[in-house]
């Protein structure tokens, strides 16, 4: 079981951003989705949620093409964190967290907006408007609206973008108890250190080209990181079997 | 205090404004005139009720597609006038007076064209944004549009046969309810009535995308769709309203803005009370259009950009955008 994506091939406009990509995301595990700008991280992510047509190739959960989904079943079970994260109305958190359960609507809602909120420490926002959140609760209120849909594939766009360090590595461990809940989890990630730190598989991208892909422990190396950013990449022992990695201009 | 208490008291002023509506004038009619022998009951029945009817369904439409463009748009500044359809209108119209063909067909060659201008609106509005799945080009190409007809309306004046034809062209952009009957009514009311309900319908896949078009996408909505959607629901609804009544501005701005700290941000929210509340604000400025010193009235669309700028400068001193930030 796992949502894969079949020699997909994705030409925007005259620019091919995606280049005969195949690629599975586990569920039950962290997928981290690594490269430099404008390797196609976002159009991986885009085309495996069903946001843009393949131009070649298919994207399918347990072999079922997500293009042949009914759009409800398929917003059901593919939840999608874009980059940006804006609201353009300043509603209140409890009605953005809401709005995840747009495909659903049924008995089980309050409780899926209660748990979502609880899940992310943001049950005591709930009444606020989203215009007086700080960017990490902001962060918090948009991570609880994609995972009151339930949904069984979380894909999330560089989720921490414009958050401090604390913040940063409360929303990974949040990412990370969605997996160990037994969705499949997919985030764009430009920090190296936090990557390795939360990562169980990971996908490296360049031009448009998945270079290497598998578990953590074997495409996150030293070397590949070096190549693929064009930077000095090694580990480092922290002591006490902590590890993290060590970036410098090359 | 609950919705549906808010919207009942929403009812309650709209329905206060129809009685207004039908009381006042130059001719006062106390409720005694309502309801018999009196003479002055042709009064309320040949000329205020169609009027009340008008007044009513073309604030509700206007209000209506004012809140669904605005969340359509995800723009606090969006309106009916913004995407062409009233200025395609409006050149349709003028096109019968200047041509000498709107009394054609027994009184339908005005409307005919008004509605044929704002179909060719919504036609162009829909084919011009088929590529790009955007509201940007949306809002864009209905600019474009709106300056396009503006500047085809100014030069059918200018090349008008005689006098008469400009100054009915003239007083017709201005918008009004003056001397609308029974006949405007049936006319506008099958094409105002199906637009207003499909524009209600919307409010789910607004909703969405004020998380923007990505994540609404991903939340199950049809953006295809809800253009069309938005085009056609504006297109019947203001587009008919336009070819009976002119061009009133203001309504579709105004109201949603108003009722935002009252009902709350959320797109689907405000739908229906932007409907009620555009209905109120057209029936109590034409009330006032009537009270205007002197033999004649002052023109509806007058009216409302006379208290609607004011009171819209005064709304954004006093919030000072917080809403919008």
């Amino acid at each position: 079981m796992a949502l894969s994506l079949d020699s997909v091939t994705l030409d925007l406009g005259r620019r091919r951003v995606l280049d005969v990509v195949s690629a599975n995301i586990a569920p039950g595990r962290v997928t981290v989705i690594l490269g430099p700008n404008g390797a196609g991280k976002t159009s991986l992510l885009r085309v495996a949620a069903g946001l843009v047509s393949p131009s070649a190739g298919s994207v399918a959960i347990d072999g079922q093409d997500i293009g042949a989904m009914r759009r409800d079943a398929r917003a059901r079970s593919i939840g999608y964190l874009p980059q940006a994260g804006d609201v353009a109305w300043n509603m209140t958190a409890h009605n953005v967290v809401a709005l995840g359960r747009l495909a659903h609507r049924n008995a089980h809602d309050a409780v899926a907006i209660t748990a979502a909120l609880a899940a992310t420490d943001a049950a005591s926002l709930a009444d606020r408007r989203v215009g007086e959140l700080s960017g990490g609760e902001r962060a918090r209120v948009l991570l609880a609206r994609v995972l009151a849909g339930e949904p069984e594939w979380l894909l999330a766009d560089e989720p921490l973008a414009s958050l401090d360090p604390a913040h940063q590595l409360d929303l990974l461990d949040r990412l990370r108890a969605v997996a160990r809940g037994g969705a499949g989890v997919a985030v764009v990630l430009h920090d190296l250190a936090l990557a390795a730190r939360v990562a169980d598989d990971a996908i490296l991208m360049a031009g448009g080209r998945i270079v290497a892909a598998g578990p953590a422990s074997a495409t996150l190396t030293g070397d590949a990181l070096s190549t693929l950013f064009n930077i000095s990449a090694c580990w480092l022992d922290l002591g006490e079997g902590g590890r993290t990695i060590a970036i410098a201009p090359r | 205090m609950s919705r549906p208490v808010r919207l009942s008291l929403l009812v309650a002023l709209s329905l206060a404004m129809v009685a207004l509506s039908l009381a006042a004038g130059k001719q006062w009619l106390p409720w005694a005139a309502w309801t018999g022998q009196d003479p002055r009951w042709a009064i309320v029945i040949e000329l205020r009720v169609p009027r009340a009817i008008l007044g009513a369904m073309l604030g509700a439409a206007l209000g209506l597609s004012g809140a669904v463009l605005q969340g359509y748009l995800r723009n606090p500044l969006a309106d009916p006038t913004v995407i062409g359809v009233s200025s395609c209108a409006a050149l349709g119209a003028v096109a019968a007076i200047v041509l000498g063909v709107s009394g054609a067909a027994g009184g339908l060659g005005q409307f005919g064209w008004a509605m044929a201008g704002a179909g060719g609106a919504m036609a162009l509005l829909g084919l011009l944004t088929a590529r790009a799945e955007s509201p940007v080009v949306f809002v864009l190409a209905g600019t474009v549009l709106a300056s396009l007809a503006g500047a085809l309306t100014a030069f059918l004046i200018s090349i008008a046969p005689n006098p008469y034809a400009v100054a009915e062209a003239i007083d017709w952009l201005m918008g009004a309810l003056t001397d609308r009957g029974a006949n405007d009514v049936m006319l506008a009311a099958p094409f105002m009535i199906v637009g207003t309900l499909v524009l209600l319908i919307t409010g789910r896949e607004l909703d969405a995308l004020a998380l923007g078009e990505d994540a609404a996408r991903s939340l199950g909505a049809n953006l295809t769709r809800l253009r069309w959607t938005v085009v056609l629901g504006t297109g019947l609804a203001v587009g008919a309203g336009v070819a009976v009544t002119g061009v009133v501005g203001f309504v579709g701005l105004v109201v949603p803005h108003v009722l935002r700290p009252v009902f709350g941000a959320r797109p689907s929210a405000l739908l229906l009370p932007s409907a009620l509340g555009g209905a109120a604000l057209t029936l109590a400025a034409d009330s006032l259009c009537r009270l205007a010193p002197g033999a004649g009235e002052v023109r509806l669309g007058v009216v409302m950009a006379l208290i609607g700028a004011p009171f819209f400068l005064a709304l954004l001193f006093r919030e000072g955008g917080r809403q919008w930030r």
